[in-house]
This record gives structure tokens, C-alpha cells and sequence, in this order.
């Protein structure tokens, strides 16, 4: 970790607004952070397009400094917390008997900071295994009506810790495995908390009990900080604490990056293929270095595998990097990137084409270079962009790690197929180029949708994709799994989702359309859909399955609404695109839009076959 | 290091705290004079004097600590 001396950071490093993120961003210094919190805040304040989360903080020990934390990272990610926070040790009351406050912020997400301290009874040496198994159950199930409680309440995500280990050992080793041992007992205790997030779908575990291992335990619990103040966790480690959170969070709310660009010479091999030639480069088990490589190489794999998009950005001849690519050691194979940029232009430049080229924003990349030149020209030319401080080649991999980018709280099917639907597109694109009308080639991917009304098994990727489209998105309205399971049973609503399929692949769930029925006249209150089926006339096998929809319900008029973010320019004239007339415009933009349905309807779309 | 010393440090982490770039402060000042000096501050204060000295107080220490001249006597005393 860079370890930046704080009298030599002035005030106009600080009050720069990138210099502010740079603070705040893996790796950080936590003693600065926390110093410089004040100022750090009023900086990120002035951030624009923040949005607004409600963040309910129910504590077992002292959460002051942690909210105070959270909150820098948060304002950092572009969410403003409102905050409601226990009183100390109030968590469990909170949670049960309500209060006032709690329930009047209506939270987005409750955080409960419980740790060891809050374990009241431990398995004591006369017990035998049926007394022991007995009070496990009962320290779990404190917990576990507490979360019911709060999910029926509050029907919002729950981010919980575990519990890291206690910071002494009554039987020593033997207290792993002993059933009388407390590591024993808390071991068992946290799988019961992971058997409760693996069933229930709004439920996360904030891992204290690897982030104390990892920071050490011993400083991580010094009891200094409990017995002056009542923290359950040293004071120097909680802004890693709260990055973590922080990450949770904000992968909730569909802020994680969803892409990789990576260099080559230096970052993925040792040594520069177009100088050294390709059987020179350092890779393989052979060297240390070159088995770091690998390493790293493996570990960007097996998150390609978890859906993150992986691209080359790098200096070279075409033919060099694919040289290189093909070493006969590479983990990654040149199929395994989504898009190869190898040229001579500025890396500022291909960045940014890369992600026209997979209709995502820049700022879902991350940016991985060993070049500081590079790495600081992405910084100031393309925003939004993670650039991350590679540091040493043996600490590629952790830094990657702990930064969190890629924090996985929901994981869909369309997580595990994303390459392969990218790569699906590419050649989409190669396709099209062979049609001189457009319309021919729409045809020619003999497209199949299913637009139909919610259904549960694809809630959470439906919730994904209310919390991630930010371009194709008219009102840009988040919405949680539960408050969608709501609307979905709520007869005055219709809500339908749009899956497409083509001659290249299963895009799956691609569009979401929710109306709230008003009398004779529906309300679209939300209209969003995936950058990636764009210009496919998906758009109109939705209308005409919406207009459908409500004409079967009486319905007359269909009211669109359009609220213009600094994201959603693309969609300005989409109401007019559909045939609406335009009813009224504010000063900010938001426009109101109309179409009768009562006296007829001719059905857009003649490309896609729809429920078929 | 001197009082004059760790004084000068300690005036910067005051004025990093209470984000005040004019706060000055004497061996005489204590959490009276500063009205955002609550318990949650003092914390704070303690925490970030420990990571600049790099040391360590303990609990006795900070029950000491009514002033900043006592908080820079016990700094000083860690120190040597």
C-alpha cells in the first residue's frame, strides 16, 4: 500500500475532484482518509448525478466512524446515503420492536454490524453435542427473526457480518475442532448465515470474518477499542471495513464494472513481444516471473467465468499480439477476449471505441496497464474509467481482488453466457455489413422474443437490469427483487419482460416494461432495455405486446414519460419513434407523452416473431 | 522531539479534523474550547496522533490526557 505523507499533501491536491477519487480508491490510506474526512466529504458533495439511498445502520457495537466512512465511499460511487443509525448495541431492538426513525426513512438496504461481542453464550466444557447443537440453534434463530422481521418490513436487501474469530483460544488448536471450542461454535454459527443467504435472495454477507483474517486478526480485535469505546474492530481498520460495504452496496444498486482492458507486454507476459520475440517472453512454469504471469493470466480467466468481459488494449503490431497471444503457455487464449485492439493509437482512443463497440459507457472498465504514462492518460482523458495501480507483478492479483470492482451480489444465468452473447454480437455486426438493407438483415436473424409477464424465475435478472441500464432507460427507476415480486402479483399493474433469441444465441432477457394502470389509461412508469439488442426493433415487439395487453383491459390511452439523465440521450425522441404526441415539456427536459389506443393500433414490429 | 515539534504536528491533525485550516491550539486547550470536541472526536483525535507518532497509548494514557499539553507529555514520553 502506498503510504502517502500527510503533511505533504496540500490542500490543492486534495480540492481537486479527481484527486478526491484517486483518495478513495483501492489502495488507499486509511489513516488519511479518516483524517481528512471533512473535507474529503464537501469535496464529494459537489459530485454530480449523486443518488440518493436511504442506508439504515443497525449496530451491536459503536458504528459512529463506520457510517462516517461509509459514506465517503459511497458519495465516491455516486450514491448520497441518508443515513438512520441504532443507538449503541440497539441493532436486535431496532430491528424487532421498530422505531420511529427506522421506519420513517424507509431504508434501501440495512446494514446490521453485529461481530463476536454480540454472541452472548458459549458452549461451556460440561455440555454434551445435543445441549451444544441446541444452543447454536438458539443464537441463530436471534438472528434469523430479526432478518424476517426486517425483510417483511422493510422488504429491502440485508446486508449482514459473520462472525470473525475470537481473539483468544481457551483450548488452543483443539478449538477449531473440539465442538466446546468457540472457534468451533462460530464456525458452525457462520455456516448456518450462508445456509440462510444461499435460500433467500435478498440477503448478503459482509465477510468480516475474512477481512479481519486478512487485515489480522489480532489488530483487527484489539480490545483497546472495545473497552474505550465500544468498537468491535480496531478504529485503523474501518475504512476497510466500510469499503467493503461500500462494495456490496454499490453492486446492489448495479454500479459494479462489467469489463476488463488489459495491456500485453508487461501485463499479461514478461518482456515486449515485438522486441523480444515471441519465444522470449517470460511465461510459464518455467521462471518465477513467468509463473506470476501465469498466475494472474488464471486468475482473469476465472473471472471471464464469472461474467466480466476481458479486452486487449495494447501497442503493438496486430500480428505481434496475436503472436504473443498464441504462446503456447497462455492461460488466456485469444477467443477468451471480447475485442483485440492492437495498434499504435492512443489507448485513450481504443478505450473509448471498445466500448461503443460493446454499447457499454467507459466508465464500466477497468483499466489495466503496467505503463504509468498510460495508466495517467486514461485518467485524465477518459472519466469514469478504474484505473487501477498494478503495483508489483506478485501483487497484480490481491489489488485486483481487494479493489472490488466486480463485488457479486446477484449472479445470473446471463452472468455465466455474457462472453459468449458479446462475441454472438460481433458477428452480428459482420453479418449486417453484408446486407445493403437493413431490414433484410433483420430478417436474416430469424429473431424469436418472448414478451410475457414477470415470472420468478427471472426476477433477479429482471431486478439486474432495473438496477444496471442507465442509456436504453426512459425513467431510470430502480426497483428492488421484492418490490418487483410486487408489482408482478399487483393486479394494477402490467409488467412484462422482453427475452430474444436469433440465429446466433439466446440473448436472453433483454427488456422490461412496467404500467401502472390508472382508470382507463396506463401509466409506462418504466420502459428500459439492454444496449446490446439495440436497432433490432425489439422496442416495437414490446409496444405492440403492451398495447395488446391493455386494449384486452380497457385500456384507452397510454401515457409515456421520458426523465432525462446525463445517460439516457439515446432515448429523447423514443416516444415519438413509437407514434406518441407529446403532452407537456418542463424546464428540466422531463417530457409527457400520449397515444390512443382506443381508436386502432398498427402493429410495428414485422421482424420478430413474438410468442410463437 | 520537542514540545514545540509535536505540537506543530498536532495543530495539523486538529485542523485536519475539525476541517479548520485557522484553528490553533495550546497546551491549555481541551475539549471545552472546542465545541466539536465530543467523545466521538476525541476518538478520533486519539487515533490519528497514534498513526502520525506511530505509538501506541493505553488506556491509562488517555484517561491522563485533560489537555493538549498533557496529551503532548504523554507523546513525548512514548516517543523516547
Amino acid at each position: 500500500m502506498t503510504v502517502i505523507k500527510i503533511d505533504q499533501v496540500n490542500l490543492t491536491y486534495i480540492k481537486g475532484g479527481l484527486s478526491v477519487n484517486n483518495l478513495l480508491e483501492y489502495p488507499f490510506d486509511s489513516q488519511l482518509i479518516m483524517r481528512k474526512r471533512k473535507s474529503l466529504k464537501k469535496e464529494l458533495l459537489k459530485k454530480e448525478d449523486l443518488s440518493e439511498k436511504h442506508i439504515a445502520i443497525l449496530g451491536g457495537s459503536t458504528t459512529h466512524d463506520i457510517k462516517d466512512m461509509l459514506e465517503l465511499f459511497l458519495l465516491n460511487y455516486g450514491i448520497r446515503p441518508v443515513f438512520f443509525e441504532s443507538e449503541f448495541g440497539q441493532y436486535w431492538h431496532d430491528a424487532m420492536f421498530g422505531n420511529a426513525e427506522l421506519i420513517a426513512l424507509k431504508p434501501d438496504v440495512i446494514y446490521i454490524h453485529t461481530s463476536n461481542r454480540n454472541i452472548m453464550k458459549y458452549p461451556e466444557p460440561d455440555q454434551d453435542s445435543a445441549a451444544i447443537d441446541e444452543l447454536l440453534e438458539q443464537t441463530y434463530s436471534h438472528f434469523e427473526a430479526m432478518w424476517e422481521r426486517l425483510s417483511a418490513t422493510y422488504h429491502c436487501p440485508i446486508i449482514q457480518n459473520n462472525f470473525e474469530y475470537p481473539y483468544y483460544r481457551l483450548m488452543g488448536n483443539q478449538d477449531a475442532s473440539n465442538i466446546h471450542g468457540r472457534v468451533n461454535f462460530i464456525t458452525r454459527l457462520n455456516m448456518k448465515f450462508y445456509e440462510y443467504a444461499q435460500s433467500h435472495n435478498n440477503f448478503f454477507i459482509n465477510d468480516i470474518n475474512y477481512q479481519s483474517a486478512d487485515y489480522g486478526l489480532r489488530e483487527w480485535s484489539d480490545p483497546f477499542y472495545w473497552y474505550m469505546y465500544k468498537y468491535a474492530l480496531c478504529i485503523d481498520a474501518i475504512p476497510i471495513l466500510a469499503y467493503n460495504i461500500a462494495n456490496i452496496i454499490k453492486s446492489l444498486f448495479g454500479k459494479n464494472k462489467k469489463a476488463i482492458a488489459l495491456d500485453l507486454d508487461n501485463t499479461l507476459w514478461g518482456g515486449v513481444v515485438g522486441d523480444d520475440g515471441v519465444e522470449n517472453l517470460e511465461l510459464g512454469q518455467e521462471t518465477a516471473i513467468g509463473q506470476a504471469y501465469m498466475e494472474f493470466q488464471q486468475y482473469l480467466k476465472d473471472k471471464q467465468k464469472l461474467g466480466v468481459l476481458l479486452n486487449v488494449i495494447s501497442k503493438n503490431d496486430y500480428e505481434n499480439a496475436i503472436a504473443g497471444l498464441n504462446h503456447p503457455q497462455m492461460i488466456l487464449k485469444p477467443d477468451d477476449f471480447t475485442i483485440i485492439k492492437a495498434n499504435w493509437d492512443p489507448k485513450s482512443l481504443n478505450l473509448v471505441q471498445i466500448a461503443e463497440e460493446l454499447t457499454l459507457l467507459p466508465e464500466s472498465f477497468v483499466f489495466i496497464d503496467d505503463n504509468p504514462a498510460e495508466r495517467e492518460l486514461i485518467r485524465q482523458q477518459v472519466s469514469g474509467v478504474a484505473v487501477h495501480e498494478l503495483g508489483k507483478l506478485e501483487n497484480y492479483i490481491y489489488t485486483i481482488d481487494r479493489a472490488g470492482y466486480f463485488e457479486t451480489t446477484v449472479f445470473s444465468k446471463d452472468d455465466l453466457n455474457r462472453n459468449t452473447m458479446y462475441k454472438e454480437n460481433i458477428k452480428r455486426t459482420q453479418l449486417q455489413s453484408s446486407f445493403a438493407d437493413y431490414k433484410d438483415y433483420l430478417l436474416s436473424l430469424r429473431m424469436r422474443a418472448e414478451v410475457k409477464p414477470f415470472e420468478s424465475i427471472y426476477m433477479p435478472r429482471i431486478a439486474q437490469l432495473t438496477n444496471k441500464s442507465n442509456q436504453f432507460n426512459l425513467t431510470t427507476r430502480r426497483y428492488t427483487q421484492v418490490e418487483l415480486e410486487q408489482i408482478a402479483e399487483d393486479p394494477d399493474y402490467i409488467a412484462l419482460y422482453g427475452k430474444l433469441e436469433d440465429c446466433f444465441g439466446d440473448n436472453g432477457i433483454v427488456a422490461v416494461v412496467i404500467g401502472k394502470i390508472e382508470g382507463k389509461s396506463l401509466d409506462i412508469i418504466l420502459w428500459l432495455m439492454s444496449c446490446r439488442v439495440l436497432k433490432r426493433d425489439m422496442e416495437f415487439a414490446m409496444m405492440d405486446t403492451l398495447v395488446e395487453k391493455s386494449r384486452a383491459l380497457g385500456i384507452k390511452t397510454i401515457k409515456g414519460y421520458y426523465y432525462p439523465t446525463t445517460k439516457n440521450g439515446i432515448v429523447r425522441d423514443f416516444y415519438e419513434k413509437q407514434g406518441f404526441t407529446k403532452i407537456s415539456e418542463d424546464a428540466a427536459g422531463n417530457t409527457v407523452w400520449e397515444l390512443n389506443i382506443d381508436t386502432g393500433y398498427e402493429a410495428k414490429n414485422h421482424v420478430i416473431k413474438v410468442n410463437s | 522531539m520537542s514540545r514545540v515539534e509535536i505540537l506543530e504536528k498536532v495543530t495539523v491533525i486538529f485542523r485536519d479534523l475539525f476541517d479548520d485550516d485557522r484553528l490553533d491550539i495550546d497546551d491549555t486547550t481541551s475539549a471545552e474550547d472546542i465545541e466539536e470536541w465530543d467523545s466521538l472526536m476525541h476518538i478520533n483525535l486519539i487515533t490519528a496522533v497514534q498513526s502520525e507518532f506511530n505509538i501506541r497509548f493505553s488506556m491509562d494514557d488517555i484517561y491522563k490526557m485533560k489537555n493538549v499539553g498533557a496529551m503532548i507529555d504523554i507523546i513525548q514520553k512514548l516517543l523516547d
